[in-house]
């Protein structure tokens, strides 16, 4: 029998803050489309930006992929394809270094030019520094649990792909494994718990831009048009008092 | 043919004064808030001049616009739309504020609560981005009437396409205004650009506007833009732009600017086009043709091929009969004295300039030669490279040939006119040596000189139908909307997020606020500003100006009117308040014809007086 708090830990913590996520952007995409932006500072400093930003960024892409991976993909599968242990750990912690190592300098030189650029952090929102101490802390465990666990090999080997992974997936298969995480390493457990919780920060901060990745630009016209009756003036529609569209034939303009 | 409409604008810059009336009041009704302190929909420009944001016409430095690639497709200067997404982290190419400007305000405080000291307090400029304090070295139109001169001129990014020879004979010669708004393109980079897709053209008048709720601040739409005119609220973190005043133009009103303008020299009109041909048009080879395949994509509102295209595009019988009456159509096509702002950018804008004779007939005039004699003028204006080949450089992709003819042509005018105001038989051996009509020469004189405001600003008003939808004829309660009355202040994820207020009751707490508060209008808040979105015209705004005292030495107080905030109603005929005109209105006799008379205190109402200038249409104060 797992104990209370276990369950707790890893069961019911984990599907508040997973629902906190889903209805929270919900909501805050209802509430709070003209707040939804990545609110740039670049027009205040781009020296630092320029490097830190990209590196920052794509860095942190990288990881969101190897956490797909990671997470997201049985051990079984992967050695179904024929790719052994040694294979996937040395993609792994090669690919996952160095993409960690970018995601965090870019994280500290964000961080410091957030901190000694005045403008930079006049701007900043309570809200942006609760956020950024969270992702900080969970990017630094995730790099710490990289390095010491698999490099330096410190409290011996650990495969989070028997028990971390399961456990992930279990959360949204109804199969729900919290001893796996009781058992796991603290670093590995501190990352979880930071990471839910900032799931839980997430709608409410700026990291909402994530989920306005402008993926549909390589595809869509260059010069988007709009009726004019989609809004009149710039009074926003009422709930219930919706036009009734009264189309003629002809109207077929873009 | 797929017809469409385009509100579009002519500029006359002979007429600019370069007064910023246009920029001022443009900036009370759409950018007085924090975050958009740099922002300005409407700037001018002297020219020669760096501009604002400075140096923006240098596409090789900025990137804005389009370009054909190496198939001859045209494709955003600052590359595909893969290079777009990668860069967008970080936009490589977007001025920082340091080309706009710091934008600053002063510790007035410190005059009334410094110690009592040996030296007269001062008020310091405090800058709105850092807070602390800081040197005022560049504004907005910090090189007004060429203030800095040559050294600052000489990074004019256009003097230095135009040769040496032409540099060295600068300091002898021109200087010029160029009011500026945003071209509302046929074919915008600016949108182009735009990632979320969030800026789009209206599909029935063509005004490029950004939709707030889908702005997500990437940027890209400010190095898209290769006119600067997409700015960056850095508080809000959204893209703004001038909006050509659509809540107006909807009503059938001219924008802020226009309706300001004390040269008059803004005109508002339909054109119609064809959308098909757009792409084609943009996609030219030589530079030179763009100004030639932009006209071509107008379409004639007269052929009847047009009309009926234009009904099977849904375009309505008034829309059609306003683009026949429209003074742009005139201007561009008719009599061909308009040119396009840059067209070598391949946006195809909308807002055209009539370029300025008076650099010509300045250098005349100082030779003591007679400076409105056609022969005269057609010889300098062929003389004069320098005007010629720097204003080729902005309208016409640096052509000689059509500044010329249109030089021509207002020269031509200024001559055969002058026979005509002297009591003299008009010759018309000069409007024939610059191939027009004795007649078209006349109507082209009048839309000039004389038209009337109806003449000026032909705009169709959006239809009746939606009228009642449109806020600011509503006749439902304005607080009555989704969210509940907007109480101002910011949402919980910093400035300005939230629900966005309806336009008319921003004005109700502007108004409420103005009439209560006890302290200066404070630009941190942004509810605390004049709006002149819904004047039109006739008399001052409510906040605009303090209450005068009366001649009783009391203070007297505008007429409450929050209750109808968006009417502006004239006061009773024979009032005695005084009004911006300067002295009371005079008592009008009963009967009389106060329409007639040429004083400023005639018109009653105390709005801006036009004496003298109520001949033609003669039906109402406003002309």
């Amino acid at each position: 029998m797992t104990p209370t708090a276990d369950i707790i830990l890893w069961v019911v913590i984990p599907y508040v803050c997973l629902a906190f996520f889903v209805l929270g952007h919900v909501w805050r995409y209802r509430y709070d489309k003209f707040g939804w932006t990545t609110r740039s500072s670049q027009l205040y400093e781009s020296r630092l930006l320029r490097w830190a930003s990209p590196m920052f960024h794509f860095g942190i892409l990288a990881v969101f992929l190897g956490h797909v991976m990671g997470l997201g993909i049985p051990k079984s599968w992967t050695e179904a394809v024929g790719m052994s242990e040694e294979i996937y750990h040395f993609l792994a912690v090669s690919i996952g270094a160095v993409a960690g190592v970018c995601t965090v300098l870019g994280l500290v030189l964000l961080i410091y030019r957030r901190r000694t650029v005045g403008p930079v952090f006049r701007a900043t929102t309570r809200m942006d520094k609760v956020m950024y101490l969270f992702l900080a802390v969970v990017i630094f465990l995730g790099l710490w649990n990289t390095i010491a666990g698999s490099v330096l090999n410190l409290g011996g080997h650990y495969d989070y792909r028997d028990g971390v992974s399961v456990w992930f997936r279990g959360i949204f298969l109804l199969d729900l494994h919290p001893e796996l995480m009781a058992e796991a390493p603290i670093g590995f457990q501190l990352h979880g718990m930071t990471a839910m919780l900032l799931f839980a920060l997430w709608p409410f901060t700026r990291l909402v831009h994530v989920f306005s990745a402008p993926v549909g630009y390589m595809w869509r016209p260059y010069v988007v048009y709009r009726s004019r009756s989609d809004r009149l003036g710039s009074r926003a529609g009422r709930r219930g008092w919706e036009r009734v569209e009264r189309r003629r034939e002809t109207s077929t303009r873009l | 043919m797929r017809v469409m409409a385009q509100m579009a604008m002519v500029m006359n810059l002979d007429k600019c004064i370069g007064c910023h009336t246009c920029s001022v009041t443009c900036k009370q009704a759409w950018t007085n808030r924090t975050g958009t302190e740099y922002v300005w929909f409407n700037n001018v420009e002297t020219r020669p001049g760096q501009g604002y944001p400075r140096t923006y016409e240098d596409q090789d430095k900025w990137e804005g616009g389009w370009t054909l690639n190496k198939r001859g497709r045209l494709q955003l200067k600052a590359g595909g739309r893969l290079k777009n997404l990668l860069t967008i982290f970080s936009s490589p190419k977007m001025p920082s504020l340091d080309e706009y400007y710091e934008p600053w305000t002063y510790d007035y405080e410190n005059l009334t609560n410094a110690p009592l000291g040996e030296h007269t307090p001062v008020a310091r400029p405090k800058s709105l981005i850092s807070g602390q304090d800081m040197n005022v070295t560049w504004s907005a139109n910090w090189d007004d009437d060429l203030g800095g001169a040559p050294e600052l001129t000489m990074a004019d990014p256009v003097l230095a396409k135009i040769s040496d020879k032409v540099k060295l004979e600068f300091e002898q010669t021109f200087m010029f205004y160029l009011p500026r708004i945003c071209e509302h393109c046929l074919n915008p980079s600016c949108a182009a650009s735009c990632p979320s897709g969030a800026i789009y053209k209206r599909s029935e008048d063509g005004i490029v506007l950004v939709d707030q709720d889908a702005c997500r601040g990437w940027r890209k739409c400010v190095t898209g833009c290769p006119y600067k005119k997409v700015y960056f609220n850095h508080k809000t973190g959204k893209a703004e732009k001038c909006t050509f005043c659509y809540p107006r133009i909807e009503v059938g009103l001219p924008t802020v600017c226009s309706e300001t303008c004390v040269g008059r020299l803004r005109y508002i009109g339909l054109i119609l086009y064809d959308a098909d041909r757009v792409l084609e048009a943009a996609s030219v080879t030589d530079e030179r043709e763009l100004l030639a395949s932009q006209r071509r994509v107008f379409l004639d509102p007269n052929d009847p091929e047009v009309q009926r295209e234009a009904e099977r595009a849904g375009i309505s019988r008034d829309w059609v009969q306003a683009a026949q009456r429209s003074p742009i159509w005139a201007l561009i096509n008719t009599y061909e004295v308009a040119l396009p702002l840059h067209p070598e950018y391949r946006t195809l804008p909308m807002v055209w300039y009539i370029p300025p004779l008076s650099p010509v007939v300045d250098v005349v005039g100082e030779t003591g030669e007679d400076s409105e004699d056609s022969g005269n003028l057609f010889a300098a204006i062929d003389t004069l490279r320098i005007p010629v080949e720097y204003l080729a450089e902005l309208f016409t992709a640096g052509d000689p040939e059509p500044v010329t003819a249109v030089l021509k042509r207002l020269a031509a005018m200024r001559s055969y006119m002058r026979d005509i105001n002297m009591g003299r038989a008009p010759n018309p051996s000069i409007p024939a040596a610059v191939g027009m009509e004795e007649g078209t020469m006349y109507e082209m004189y009048r839309l000039l000189a004389l038209a009337k405001y109806d003449e000026r600003y032909v705009i169709p008003p959006s239809h009746v139908e939606q009228a009642h939808g449109l806020e600011e004829l509503a006749t439902e309660c304005s607080l009555d909307y989704d969210g509940g009355p907007g109480m101002g202040g910011s949402g919980p994820f910093g400035e300005g997020s939230g629900v966005n207020d309806p336009i008319a009751v921003e004005n109700f707490h502007m108004l409420k606020q103005r009439q209560t508060t006890d302290t200066v209008a404070d630009p941190a808040s942004r509810k605390a500003r004049v709006n002149l979105l819904n004047w039109d015209g006739k008399s001052a705004p409510a906040g605009m100006f303090p209450p005068r005292p009366g001649p009783d030495g009391a203070n007297l107080r505008e007429p409450d009117s929050v209750g109808d905030a968006g009417l502006v109603q004239p006061r009773p005929a024979g009032g005695s308040v005084p009004g911006p005109a300067g002295s009371g209105t005079d008592p009008i006799p009963p009967g009389g014809d106060w329409l007639g008379g040429d004083g400023p205190g005639t018109q009653g109402p105390g709005g801006p007086g036009e004496p003298g200038d109520t001949g033609a249409s003669g039906t109402g104060p406003r002309l």
